[in-house]
This record gives C-alpha cells, sequence and structure tokens, in this order.
C-alpha cells in the first residue's frame, strides 16, 4: 500500500481556469450577465487555436484543392490532406482512404444509407436502430426503406433511457443488413454500449453505422478497436468549426461502394460516354471542400490531445456529478433519462413550467441552456414530454456555473411560482 | 430585455388558468397546430353560426406564452365573425412582429403579448394559436364552398 502511494505521480491538475482564456467567446456578457454557456452539446465553442489556424489558412494558404500546379494550390492541397492525417490519427483509422470529409454527421449518415445501403438493400431486409436515435440517424433509413422495400426496426429503451441490449439482440437476425446506432444520446446522455452492439450486430452478418456526434468530444474514439464500419461526427461538437465533419468507412467497404455525388475531384476521366470514378477518399468528395473546415478539424484535434481527452472526459464527468447532485434539490426538478453511463448531458423538465420557458429566464440570467425536442421527437414521446431542457458541459465548463445555473432556476420558480 | 415585460400578470394568469380549455363535440370546424421547433401542440375547435364564431375552444401542451396566447385568443373572438377576426389577427401580428407599434386600445387584454417581440425566438409561441384558427377557418370556409 505504502510503496504504491511512494510510487504513484500526482495526476496532472486540470487548470479549467486556463482552459477558459483559450476560448475567447466566454469572456461576452449576455444581457448584462457573463455569459454561462451550457449548450456545447448543440455546438461546442472554439479555442483560440482553431480560430487562428482557420485565420492563418485563408490569411496565407487559400486556393482551391488537388488542382493547380501553384504554389497555394499545393500549400492548400497539403493543409486539406494534412488535416485528413490528423482525423485518421485521431480515431486511428488504418489509412487516409478511409477518412471521407463531408458536411458533418448527418451528411456522414446520408452518404452510407445513399451510396452502401440503397444500392444493396431489398425487400425483406432490415435495418436496425434504437429508440434513442437523433432524427439525423432515423430520417435517412426511412428514406432508404421507401427507396427499396427495407423494413426499419427501432430497438427499445428502458424508463432510464438505456438501450435494452437483449431485445435488440432479438431484433438482430440474418435479414439485418444495417445497425445504425448512437454512440451518446444527444437528448439524454446516455453512453451506448457500442463495442457489444458491433459484435452482436457483426455476429448476424450486419454492417454497423455509429453516430459518433455526441462521443467524439467526449470519449477516445478508436475505430479499429470497436469495430465500427462506418463512424461519423462533427467538427464543431469537438470545438472545430461548422460545416464540416467526418465518415470513416471501413476501405472494403468504402470500395465496392458507388459514388453517392457526382461532379469534380471525384473523377478520374469523364467523356460523355463515360466515367472513371477517383481513388479514395475523393470519390466521394464531389465539388471543392470545405477546406479551411478540415484546418479548423485539425487545429481542434491538436487542441484536444493537448488537454488531454481523458483529462477533458474526468472533468466533464465531475461536474455531471456535482450538477445532478445540485440540481437533485431544486424543487420540482425531473430528470429525463438517468442512465448509469452518461455523457456530461442533463435533460430535464420543471413541474408546471414549459422548457421554452425556463430556456427564456436562463437567457435572462446569461445562462444558455438547449429547450426543445433536441432533434429526438420519439424520444420526448418516450418520456411523455413535449420538450426538455438540457444542459451540457464541457471542457471549459466551472463548478461555479453549475451554482449560477441553479440560481437562475430558482429565478424561473420565482416568475412562475 | 426585461422578464416582467414578457410575462406580464395577465400572461402568467391565463397560463395557469386557460380559458375556454378544452375541445367541442362536433364542433363545426377544428384544426391542429404544431411548432416543431419547441414541440407545442395546439388543437382549435370552433362552432359556427353563419360567419360567426359562436363557441371556441383550445387544448394543447405548450409553454407560458403559447397557452396565454391562446386562451386569450379564445376571449377575444368569440362572436365576432370572419371579417373582425381577420382585422384582428393582423393587428395581432403587427403588435408581435413591428418593434414600432404601439398597441392599439382596441386590442384589449391582447395588448399584453406586447413584450413578446422583445423576445423574438418567442413570437412563433404567441403565434401558433392564431395561425391554428386561421387553418380551422380556411376548413370550414372550403367545406362549405364545396357543398
Amino acid at each position: 500500500m505504502s510503496a504504491q502511494v511512494l510510487h504513484s505521480t500526482p495526476a496532472p491538475v486540470y487548470d479549467v481556469e486556463r482552459v477558459r482564456r483559450d476560448f475567447p467567446i466566454l469572456t461576452r456578457m449576455v444581457n448584462g450577465k457573463p455569459l454561462v454557456y451550457l449548450d456545447s452539446a448543440a455546438s461546442a465553442q472554439r479555442p483560440r487555436r482553431v480560430i487562428e489556424a482557420v485565420d492563418q489558412y485563408e490569411t496565407h494558404s487559400h486556393a482551391n484543392v488537388h488542382r493547380g500546379v501553384h504554389a497555394l494550390s499545393q500549400e492548400a492541397t497539403e493543409a486539406f490532406e494534412g488535416a485528413r492525417d490528423r482525423v485518421r490519427r485521431f480515431i486511428n483509422a488504418s489509412s487516409t482512404r478511409e477518412i471521407i470529409f463531408v458536411r458533418g454527421t448527418t451528411e456522414g449518415i446520408n452518404l452510407v444509407a445513399q451510396s452502401y445501403a440503397r444500392s444493396r438493400l431489398g425487400k425483406g431486409d432490415e435495418i436496425l436502430i434504437t429508440a434513442l436515435e437523433h432524427h439525423a440517424n432515423i430520417v435517412p433509413w426511412q428514406l432508404v426503406c421507401e427507396q427499396t422495400g427495407a423494413t426499419l426496426k427501432v430497438a427499445p429503451i428502458d424508463h432510464r433511457g438505456e438501450l435494452i441490449h437483449e431485445e435488440l439482440e432479438k431484433l438482430l437476425s440474418p435479414r439485418t443488413k444495417v445497425v445504425a446506432v448512437a454512440h451518446v444520446s444527444n437528448a439524454l446522455g446516455t453512453i451506448l454500449p457500442v463495442k457489444r452492439i458491433i459484435d452482436a450486430a457483426h455476429a448476424q452478418g450486419a454492417v454497423v453505422v455509429v453516430d459518433g456526434a455526441q462521443a467524439i468530444p467526449h470519449a477516445r474514439v478508436d475505430v479499429r478497436a470497436l469495430g465500427a464500419d462506418f463512424y461519423a461526427f462533427s467538427a464543431h461538437k469537438l470545438y472545430g468549426p461548422t460545416g464540416v465533419g467526418v465518415l470513416y468507412g471501413r476501405e472494403s467497404l468504402l470500395a465496392e461502394m458507388p459514388p453517392w455525388q457526382g461532379g469534380g475531384d471525384m473523377i478520374k476521366a469523364v467523356t460523355f460516354e463515360r466515367t472513371t470514378y477517383n481513388d479514395l477518399p475523393w470519390k466521394f468528395e464531389a465539388g471543392t471542400p470545405n477546406i479551411s473546415g478540415a484546418v479548423g478539424l485539425a487545429a481542434a484535434m491538436d487542441y484536444v490531445d493537448e488537454l488531454g481527452i481523458e483529462n477533458i472526459a474526468a472533468h466533464e464527468q465531475r461536474l455531471l456529478q456535482v450538477a445532478t447532485e445540485a440540481l437533485a434539490r431544486v424543487p420540482g426538478l425531473q430528470f429525463i433519462g438517468t442512465a448509469a453511463h452518461k455523457a456530461s448531458v442533463i435533460s430535464f423538465t420543471l413541474d408546471g413550467v414549459h422548457p421554452h420557458d425556463i430556456g427564456t429566464v436562463l437567457d435572462a440570467e446569461g445562462v444558455a441552456v438547449r429547450t426543445g425536442h433536441h432533434c429526438a421527437m420519439p424520444v420526448m414521446d418516450f418520456f411523455r414530454v413535449p420538450a426538455t431542457a438540457r444542459a451540457s458541459f464541457a471542457c471549459y465548463n466551472t463548478e461555479d456555473e453549475i451554482g449560477q445555473l441553479v440560481a437562475a432556476l430558482r429565478k424561473v420558480r420565482e416568475v412562475f411560482g | 430585455m426585461d422578464l416582467k415585460d414578457l410575462y406580464r400578470d395577465v400572461i402568467l394568469d391565463h397560463k395557469r388558468q386557460p380559458r375556454n380549455f378544452g375541445v367541442i363535440e362536433n364542433a363545426d370546424a377544428h384544426a391542429d397546430g404544431h411548432n416543431p421547433l419547441c414541440g407545442d401542440r395546439l388543437t382549435v375547435s370552433l362552432r359556427l353560426n353563419g360567419d360567426r364564431i359562436e363557441d371556441v375552444r383550445f387544448q394543447g401542451e405548450g409553454c407560458a406564452i403559447s397557452t396565454a396566447s391562446a386562451s386569450l385568443m379564445t376571449e377575444a373572438i368569440k362572436g365576432k365573425d370572419r371579417a373582425a377576426i381577420h382585422d384582428l389577427f393582423t393587428r395581432v401580428h403587427t403588435l408581435l412582429t413591428d418593434p414600432g407599434a404601439l398597441p392599439s386600445p382596441d386590442l384589449g387584454k391582447l395588448a399584453a403579448l406586447s413584450g413578446v417581440r422583445e423576445f423574438p425566438a418567442r413570437v412563433k409561441c404567441a403565434s401558433l394559436c392564431w395561425h391554428t384558427l386561421n387553418a380551422a377557418l380556411a376548413r370550414s370556409a372550403a367545406t362549405v364552398s364545396t357543398e
């Protein structure tokens, strides 16, 4: 025991005040009050590092990629392809051929739906999702079902907002061709056992698409360790720019898939009779991509790795615990989603007060939370609420801010009694 | 931005005790309204006597603004004909959206909604009931015209 103490090195202290100084927006006032930003699950703020990387690229290096022999085009291409390799390392993919830049998670899932699923599925085939999904992981599959005659199946959740894994397994069969699941629920924060789901799906021969939008800022994602066939995420949830995201796809699958959009950059040769498609990953990147967005995403990954995603996660879990305890003491507050394993997201309602009114009163106090159905209307229906208020915590939030949230909720009671 | 401007006593009163809450059985016209942004749902049902609204009820789940606005609306439109309701809707719409507009004196209690325009994200909450009413009236007009 004592030997262990002697040899253990002290855990690095997470200096949240220093982290906050990296985010210029956090110093601003909202409605005369210091901003308390608790809406990072909708979109995280950017550190100066990301803002400057994008600015540097726009100021010094911008041109179109993969096109010119001139210096700027080469610099832009290097920056863009360098960002691709940065992404590959961040999620531990085998090759940059597996990293496709898209507009965001939504486009990544639609790409798989329209290119992979639409070209293979037919009547009698099934697509399995869970009851926790964001609309972005429901509607693309409904479209494919309409187009192919395949059937959509939904694995249920329990009253805590946890997937009932046994029910999911019962729904898996050789008819299941695609399983599409969130890694973390955006509405409730539930962390899904994706490794277990992937193993079960693979045992039935299905491919698995993971919606990683809410997981990527909170945990180390290793696509090879997970065994995911496809993994999609957005840059702006990871402190990067909007309008850019990533679809990881297993190379053997991507190679067999038809392009889903045609245009420049995705071809090798075009005649009016025949077009030869480009190699991976460019086959799936028609048109001029979001170059500065990719540069910003790479800078965001550098930043996150510098802080250490495990350190960020530990900090967020502390905040989640403190906030859960503090909110439990607010009269009339009901938690929506109480899974054992949660990311730093708390969805709640207040008796007698609609979430929209909560949001407006909190905003007057400078506290930004999300209110509404969180693009997860089936989840709201399951819990029989029209909407919830949702506070989410990121690398820059503090325990003080939780105190301000609780104080602002007291104001809600003052207004509505 | 003052919360007291948005959540005036009249609004809070109608939120706590919505008037004309419920559904008219065998209504002459009804419509469902939905605000996908916040998940608010509203049903407006009408009993008509020719061109005139004899009775109106609303039901639904919504925030304080949408509930109070619907409650105030039902009180304001009862007994009025289509032309008068159209006129009233125009004036409420101006009140909710035009920053320079002063509440016209004959708006009565509806003037309590004038604080909403300082909160652009909430304008749709206040106007949902009116759009739903318009849908119900349009539907009844369509039915009449096909007969």
